[in-house]
Order: C-alpha cells, then sequence, then structure tokens
C-alpha cells in the first residue's frame, strides 16, 4: 500500500519536501491552515495569534505533559487563497534557527486535494537535527526519565 | 563492522538513548551530560565512548573541553531514522482530514 505522507530528505541538502494527499476538496484542505480554532485542534496547540495574510505572523503555543510551554512563531510572506503560503517558522528557544516553508495547494478532483511542503533549513545539519527529534523522542516515550533531564535543561 | 548492528546496541540502552536526547537539541561536554544522571562519571563516560564508537556521537575539541554532538548522519544508519518524522506528520494530517470531513461552515 502507497503511503499517503511522503517525505523526500536527500542526503547532504538542507531541504526536505512533504506530500500528502487528502480526501478533501481544495477549499477545505486550505481553510484547515486558515482557520485559528481549525488549526488548534489538527496540530494540537493554542493558537495565539494567526494572520493569514500577507506581511501576518502567527504565534502557536504548547504545553506538554509536564506543563511546560513551548512557542512557535513565523511571518507570512505569501498568501494565496487555496493556492499558496509562503511563511517562516521558528521553536522559540531551541538552537534549530529559522526554516522557510513554502505550502502548494492543488486540487486533483471534486473531492481530493493535494499538499506540497517544501521546508529549507539554515543548514543540512539543522534540517538533520529537526528530522532526527522524533526519533531521538520515540525511542525514549517509555522513560519519564527522559522528560526530567529535559527540563532540567531549561 | 555491522555499523547498523552497532547502532541498535547503542541505542538499546536507556541511558545511551537519554545522552542521544540530550546532545540532539546542544553539544555539550561530558561533565554536563554527566550531571544529569544519578550514574557514576566513569559509566557515562563509556556510554559517551560506545555512542562515539558507533559514530551516534562526534566529539569536538574546543580550547581544554571536548563537547559532544550528535551525528544525524549517522542516526540515518537505522532503518526507521525517519519514519518517526513521517509519522508525526502523517497523524496530524490524519486529524486534519477528519476534522474537516466533519465541518460544517458557521454560516
Amino acid at each position: 500500500m502507497e503511503l499517503k505522507t511522503k517525505i523526500t530528505a536527500e542526503d547532504g541538502k538542507q531541504e526536505l519536501v512533504i506530500t500528502r494527499e487528502f480526501d478533501l476538496p481544495l477549499e477545505l484542505l486550505f481553510k484547515a491552515y486558515v482557520e485559528a480554532d481549525i488549526v488548534e485542534q489538527w496540530m494540537g496547540t493554542k493558537v495565539l495569534k494567526l494572520e493569514s495574510k500577507k506581511h501576518g505572523s502567527y504565534q502557536f503555543e504548547t504545553t506538554d505533559a509536564k506543563g511546560n510551554k513551548h512557542r512557535f512563531n513565523g511571518a507570512i510572506h505569501e498568501f494565496s487563497l487555496n493556492q499558496k503560503i509562503t511563511r517562516t517558522f521558528e521553536m522559540e528557544n531551541t538552537p534549530y534557527g529559522v526554516q522557510l516553508e513554502f505550502y502548494e495547494f492543488e486540487q486533483l478532483t471534486d473531492d481530493t486535494s493535494r499538499l506540497r511542503m517544501h521546508v529549507i533549513y539554515e543548514s543540512a545539519a539543522k534540517r538533520d537535527q529537526v528530522l532526527a527529534l522524533p526519533f531521538t523522542q520515540g525511542i525514549n516515550m517509555a522513560h519519564n526519565r527522559i522528560q526530567d533531564i529535559v527540563n532540567k535543561l531549561k | 563492522m555491522n555499523l547498523r548492528r552497532d547502532v541498535f546496541q547503542a541505542i538499546a540502552d536507556p541511558t545511551r538513548r537519554a545522552i542521544l536526547l540530550l546532545v540532539a537539541s546542544q553539544s555539550l561536554t561530558a561533565g554536563a551530560i554527566a550531571s544529569n544522571f544519578d550514574t557514576a562519571r566513569p559509566t557515562v563516560s563509556k556510554h559517551l565512548q560506545i555512542l562515539a564508537e558507533c559514530e551516534l556521537l562526534e566529539q569536538k575539541q574546543n580550547g581544554r573541553e571536548i563537547y559532544y554532538h550528535l551525528n544525524a548522519k549517522n542516526m540515518k544508519a537505522i532503518a526507521d531514522f525517519i519514519e518517526p518524522f513521517r509519522q508525526m506528520w502523517d497523524d496530524r494530517f490524519n486529524k486534519l482530514e477528519t476534522i474537516m470531513k466533519n465541518y460544517k461552515p458557521k454560516k
């Protein structure tokens, strides 16, 4: 079976591409990126600010199991309804830097659509660090101790 | 040397996994890493040595101190290195799809 979500991350490059096909009309897919209350639901985050327009900006805040708050923010550089969003993304207080994100929305049929997410990092090393995050966190899931260690670093 | 087998052995240990997570976000000295564990310093040093040997950690000399940082490139020797990242996005997109399938316009 073909995977619905695909990642392309070539060795030594500072970019990656995520593609996904949705059983959703294009307009509904796009809306999920634009309306704060919907973003909150599927991203599992609190939306502090989301100005879906050119020169707009956004800030999200998530709370982890220990009650620590993590913030994410960025600026919206390009906003074309049902077509494209270009924005920056930054995890605050982390060493991963600012990434540039291009979201391209495409209609496939009346009921299906595709998202292509092209992300460019400051360096290949930073991209690999971000890619490694869910992996390193995943292998530690069973070890609550790890959370304590990370908390000590803050 | 079978790098992949060694890598799997390296991450089979909870302390070594904890070390990898620590250095995933920043380079640290052996002392700084050891200070996060109750384990004796030589034990932590041994773990660092194993992680360095199978090239999951890289060492960089900075003055008198040696800093350890994650060698993300070799983490890829583990077959499913990218899979948790893909899975994370897949979960999010599945959620998005479900929410929007049930979406009712407010008007």
